[in-house]
């Protein structure tokens, strides 16, 4: 007898069922303590996949903030199509998993005595996840600087910041410049400046159609630039005298220094370049606790063993997300989901003393460039065989085709808010 | 329908014990739990899809399931993005992530329908679609080559259909002419009246639809 492909599906599922009835389902990590620093898209993750696989694992979550305000569709918030409300996440269905949320500050961890320090106290851990972000290096522009923000906002955290950036561009007169100032690379959510200046073009196009959005690029290419110039041509006018949204590129255009009072900004070509919104999205590094913990290295951000997320500067803790530097992986909320679980899968073994099991990680992310007009880029990515590298699949992933059809390119944006469903449901659900 | 019975199960399994001492050993292969895990950003934490485009994915035939990747992978089934995320697996991960799929509970989607559609639908689903979508289109796991529409989502049924009807997806023939009969028949909103009978049906305790109405082919 043959097997055909399909016999041998159902004769390996014949075993995988042996295998799920034959264990019992054991709770291994009974008293062990998981504390998890941050508690946005990769310390919510981390936190809820560890206590859905073993929920005798004691998981705490420090996260000064009550609120969660994601990042990602935030630039659907500047052009009005949603609510900040409507990015707004909490912690009430991660508690009712039975992971403990304390309200507090990070302010060290201590590797020897294995002990997370706050602002209100000591967790003392087995294993620790560190999952903070990002932070915003101010000093870097001169004249820049966390109480200027307040005027010139970075909206590059979402929540108070979104709302002065939207507040903003409402009350901007007709005929204004709304300049987007860039980082240089890496930073969080690389394609997130220019679906930025998609999102604010789209909103001057219905209110303030005379209004311009210039882009000041640190850098001299971006990321899915060739969709993103398309689209832009196709729905702004790009590369014409009326266009809604002008790039100019890096690094003649990069944004050297900023004049609050009067509300110019300075390139390093030497350009003064007036605005009536300036939103500087600065230089970034790994988030505060990570560089207070000596889990960064010169480059700002944190290396780590690429199979289990553990630190490779201090044992015993896991850095995720966008602090963490994780080779072909863009510093994106997927590749952050993505990585908790990975990490999470990690620790459960690590606590069990077993080795941790082979690493699968994806990425996806959507751009929403305008009505009915979403973009996307994917990937598959591996562990290298020597375990240097998160490597993507080759043949795999990718961007949208630049001949999509307008249906596909409409169908998108539905996946792209179905993504976001589902990101934050997988998150904080 | 090819129908699993316990010798085919009972014998597939020994088979593949024969098999697993010569095939390859799976110490290289991430676990179906955690390569299923990776799809929970956009189909939901254990493929459960809060919706309301991508579709849910637990509970799935694992032959269907590996169908679809495959077709998925090939461009033999359209998608804007799947397609570039099918290529990134082999098809031993398709068949240990739709084994994993399987085992997961399926959650019909929480969603709205036009209710005054649902009986009509109903009756068209009993006379065309329920020789192949056994049970009114419900997960039906000790079967095989089911395909689930009961509790899954509209607008990814909208869109899987007007794949179908353009010919960007292969329309099985025996679908295809039931399809042209319904729309002949009944006319285009006959599909809407579809759509609310699956969107409604999710009362997984009760027993299928009414077989007595079925037509024999």
């Amino acid at each position: 007898m043959t097997l055909n492909r399909r016999d041998f599906v159902k004769a390996t599922g014949a075993i995988a069922a042996v295998g799920v009835l034959g264990v019992p389902a054991i709770a291994l990590g009974e008293g062990k303590k998981v504390v998890v620093v941050g508690g946005g898209t990769g310390g919510a993750t981390a936190a809820k996949y560890i206590k859905m696989a073993d929920e005798s694992i004691d998981v705490t979550i420090i996260e000064p903030n009550k609120d969660y305000y994601t990042c990602y569709l935030s630039n659907e918030v500047l052009s009005g199509e949603r609510t900040l409300d409507q990015i707004k996440q909490g912690y009430d269905g991660l508690k009712a998993r039975g992971i403990k949320v304390v309200h507090e500050a990070a302010t060290g961890i201590d590797a020897d005595k294995k002990v997370v320090k706050t602002t209100g106290g000591e967790y003392p851990y087995d294993r620790c996840v560190v999952s903070p972000g990002i932070s915003l290096l101010y000093d870097k522009i001169e004249g820049y600087s966390e109480e200027v923000a307040q005027k010139l906002p970075h909206a590059w955290k979402a929540g108070e910041q979104t709302k002065l950036l939207r507040g903003q561009l409402e009350a901007m007169d007709d005929g204004g410049v709304v300049i987007i100032t860039t980082p240089p690379n890496p930073f969080r959510c690389p394609p997130g400046p220019y679906e930025r200046a998609s999102q604010i073009a789209m909103y001057l196009k219905e209110h303030k159609p005379k209004s311009k959005v210039l882009i000041l690029d640190t850098n001299q290419t971006f990321s899915k630039q060739g969709l993103f110039t398309q689209g832009w041509e196709r729905l702004y006018g790009f590369g014409t005298d009326n266009a809604l949204i002008e790039w100019q590129p890096g690094p003649d255009a990069a944004v050297v220094s900023v004049n609050p009072a009067d509300m110019l900004v300075e390139t390093g070509f030497g350009d003064e370049v007036k605005g009536a919104v300036i939103n500087v999205i600065p230089p970034q590094a790994a988030g505060k606790i990570a560089l207070d913990a000596g889990l960064a290295d010169d480059s700002g951000w944190c290396p780590v063993d690429k199979k289990t997320f553990e630190s490779t500067k201090v044992p015993g803790v896991h850095v995720i997300g966008d602090a963490a530097i994780a080779t072909a992986m863009p510093k994106s909320a997927y590749s952050a989901n993505s990585q908790a679980k990975v990490a999470a899968a990690a620790i459960i073994a690590l606590l069990n003393g077993e080795e941790p099991g082979v690493p699968s990680y994806v990425n996806t992310c959507y751009s929403i460039i305008g009505k009915d007009y979403g973009i996307s880029v994917a990937a598959v990515y591996k562990l290298s065989e020597d375990g240097s590298e998160i490597a993507g699949v080759e043949g795999a992933g990718g961007l949208t085709p630049t001949d999509a059809p307008d249906f596909a390119l409409a169908r998108e944006v539905q996946y792209a808010h179905s993504w976001y469903n589902n990101i934050v449901h997988d998150i904080f659900g | 329908m090819a129908k699993a019975t316990m010798t085919t199960a009972l014998f597939g399994g020994v088979l593949a014990l024969g098999l697993s001492a010569a095939a390859p050993a799976g110490d290289d292969l991430a676990t179906g739990k955690m390569l299923v895990d990776t799809c929970a950003g956009c189909h939901g934490t254990n493929g459960n899809s809060v919706g309301p485009a991508s579709p849910t994915i637990s509970a799935m035939d694992p032959l269907v399931f590996v169908d679809m990747m495959t077709a998925f992978a090939e461009d033999e089934t359209y998608s804007t993005i799947m397609g570039r995320i099918a290529r990134g697996y082999t098809e031993d991960e398709y068949e240990l992530m739709g084994e994993y799929l399987h085992s997961l509970a399926y959650e019909p989607a929480k969603q709205e329908f036009d209710q005054a559609l649902v009986d009509k639908g109903a009756k068209l689903h009993d006379r065309y679609c329920e020789k192949c979508h056994i049970e009114g289109g419900k997960p039906v796991p000790e079967e095989e080559d089911y395909y689930i529409l009961a509790g899954q989502w509209t607008p990814y049924l909208k869109n899987a259909m007007s794949d179908f009807q353009a010919e960007r997806r292969d329309l099985p023939k025996k679908m295809g002419r039931k399809l042209d009969s319904m729309l002949e028949a009944e006319g285009e909103e006959s599909l809407a009246a579809l759509y609310a009978f699956y969107a409604a049906y999710t009362d997984f305790e009760s027993s299928g639809a009414d077989d007595d109405e079925e037509d024999d082919d």
